[in-house]
């Protein structure tokens, strides 16, 4: 299992893994949104955590289609469903790989991009923990959308529409999280739904996703 | 050489020929007995004047916009656990009928929301809702049109229904906490939760069993397609191979 | 047509969306049926032709 692990991460730091394709993406959206809705730092401070979730979400997008794709092409995949490891299992190394390379260093960027559009003082700390909670979440219903597309071509848009309704309760209660801690209300209850999304996802899904990729092996 | 390559599509299409004319028919019957009642012989309403006689349509097409995905998901299950082609088909043949009824409630509501509530739309929890289930129903049917080896498709779709559905009734929940959260008490539910009187409710309810049965007459004719299309499809496979 | 007042644009425009909505869906499906047919007829003709 680290094995694995340690290959996907590897193959996503060489160049044109997308390692540092989702950061920059990040940062251009973030940069962009003031282009849009105009300088205003009150409007900007009060959309930035929506802002802020919604372009993580799209970046995270980015990486995924390639999650399965290189591993179908080659026949590797294959192999993978074979080897003694359950399928269900790799696909939970292979979120796991997307997040320690795409979701993980969106967390630790975000605080930063959180200047550029003036987040309340109070909701940094609230912005970082949703993250880290959120974005597993994301890697492991993205892994879920592309085990359905790996045999498509050129599935990548296909597999944004299949993924980003599924993101939309994630997002509700990521960026919620932070709203009410910019504010200082409490915002225990969207950080424990939230909480609660990603570990349920996490443990179900790649059983969904296995099925999935068995069906496209066929 | 065999018709057709299983015996239940059969059975079906033999079923549905039956069927067909019948259903459309009374179909067709219900469905403009419920909207001409509606429509010419009921009264305004006090507040909302004529427009109440959107609802003939909007809530019918609401409550179809939601079964039809439910009979999906069933449809899927069965295809998952039994096999029966006939179903995945059906899941298919059914999914254009909900969009459509989607978009539908998604539009009486807007015209209706317009003179009601001064705005065409509002991010209220039960409009939100209506327009993921647009977004899902899109996905799943943009699956089928992407996959070549119809088995996959009906595989892939089967699994995109049931994930879809889970999360699709946990996007009512987090919208509802979404919405309640920032805005409260904006009450825009106009449908049946009001207590609607008998001179609209007896009419409406004509109304919804039309909808229900056009429906059925649409679904039958369409998996009947989507049948012949599966036939046609390995066909055409065949014949490319030898 | 009954009085629908001042809100006959409205309700009209409603029923207008729908009916199209409607149409265009039955239309699309008969037209696709009739698609699938002719096809499906042509296929087997040629199966039968070439096979046995």
């Amino acid at each position: 299992m680290t094995a694995l692990l340690l290959r996907d991460l590897r193959l996503a730091f060489r160049a044109g893994g997308g390692f540092g394709l989702a950061l920059a993406f990040f940062l251009i959206v973030v940069t962009l949104v003031p282009f849009g809705v105009g300088a205003d730092t009150a409007v900007l401070g009060r959309i930035a955590a929506g802002v802020l979730w919604v372009a993580a979400l799209l970046a995270c997008l980015l990486t995924l289609d390639r999650l399965f794709q290189t591993d179908y092409e080659d026949g590797s995949l294959d192999l993978l469903a074979t080897a003694p490891m359950p399928l269900e299992g790799v696909v939970a190394i292979k979120a796991l790989a997307h997040w320690l390379t795409t979701g993980l260093p969106l967390t630790l960027a975000a605080p930063m991009l959180g200047v550029l559009l003036n987040l309340p003082g109070p909701a940094y700390g609230w912005l970082a923990l949703s993250l880290a909670l959120g974005t597993p979440a994301l890697s492991v219903i993205g892994a879920f959308g592309a085990a359905l597309t790996v045999g498509v071509r050129r599935g990548g848009l296909l597999l944004s529409l299949l993924v980003l309704p599924l993101y939309v309760p994630v997002l509700i209660f990521g960026a919620e999280a932070v709203r009410r801690g910019a504010e200082a209300l409490d915002p225990t209850t969207p950080i424990l739904l939230l909480a609660g999304i990603t570990l349920a996802s996490a443990a179900l899904l790649p059983f969904a996703s296995a099925a999935a990729i068995r069906v496209n092996l066929r | 050489m065999s018709l057709w390559e299983y015996a239940n599509p059969r059975k079906f299409m033999q079923t549905s020929a039956g069927l067909l004319p019948w259903v459309t028919g009374i179909a067709a019957i219900v469905m403009v007995v419920g909207l001409v009642w509606g429509f010419f012989f009921t009264p305004d309403d006090y507040r909302q004047g004529s427009t109440v006689k959107i609802i003939y349509l909007h809530v019918p097409a609401a409550m179809m916009a939601i079964n039809i995905w439910a009979m999906m998901l069933v449809a899927s299950l069965i295809w998952l656990i039994r096999r029966h082609h006939v179903s995945a088909l059906a899941a298919k043949a059914a999914a254009p009928i909900g969009v459509t009824m989607t978009l539908i409630a998604l539009f009486t509501g807007a015209i209706w929301g317009q003179p009601m509530w001064g705005t065409y739309w509002a991010w209220d929890p039960r409009l939100t809702s209506f327009l993921i289930l647009f977004l899902f129903y899109l996905g799943y049917l943009a699956l089928w049109e992407a996959i070549d080896d119809p088995d996959t498709a009906a595989d892939l779709t089967a699994v995109l229904c049931l994930v879809g559905s889970v999360f699709a009734v946990l996007s009512r929940y987090a919208v509802n906490f979404w919405n309640q959260g920032l805005h409260q008490g904006a009450s825009l539910s106009m449908d049946a939760d009001e207590n609607v009187a008998d001179v609209f409710w007896l009419p409406l309810v004509v109304c919804i069993a039309g909808f229900v049965l056009f429906f059925v007459a649409l679904l039958l004719m369409r998996t009947r397609t989507e049948i012949r299309a599966r036939r046609l499809k390995a066909l055409i496979a065949r014949e490319r191979m030898g | 047509m009954p009085e629908l007042g001042k809100y006959a644009a409205e309700v009209l425009s409603a029923y207008g969306v729908s009916a199209l909505l409607i149409a265009a869906l039955v239309g699309w499906s008969f037209l696709r049926a009739a698609r699938v047919r002719r096809d499906l007829a042509e296929a087997e003709a040629r199966s039968r032709a070439h096979g046995r």
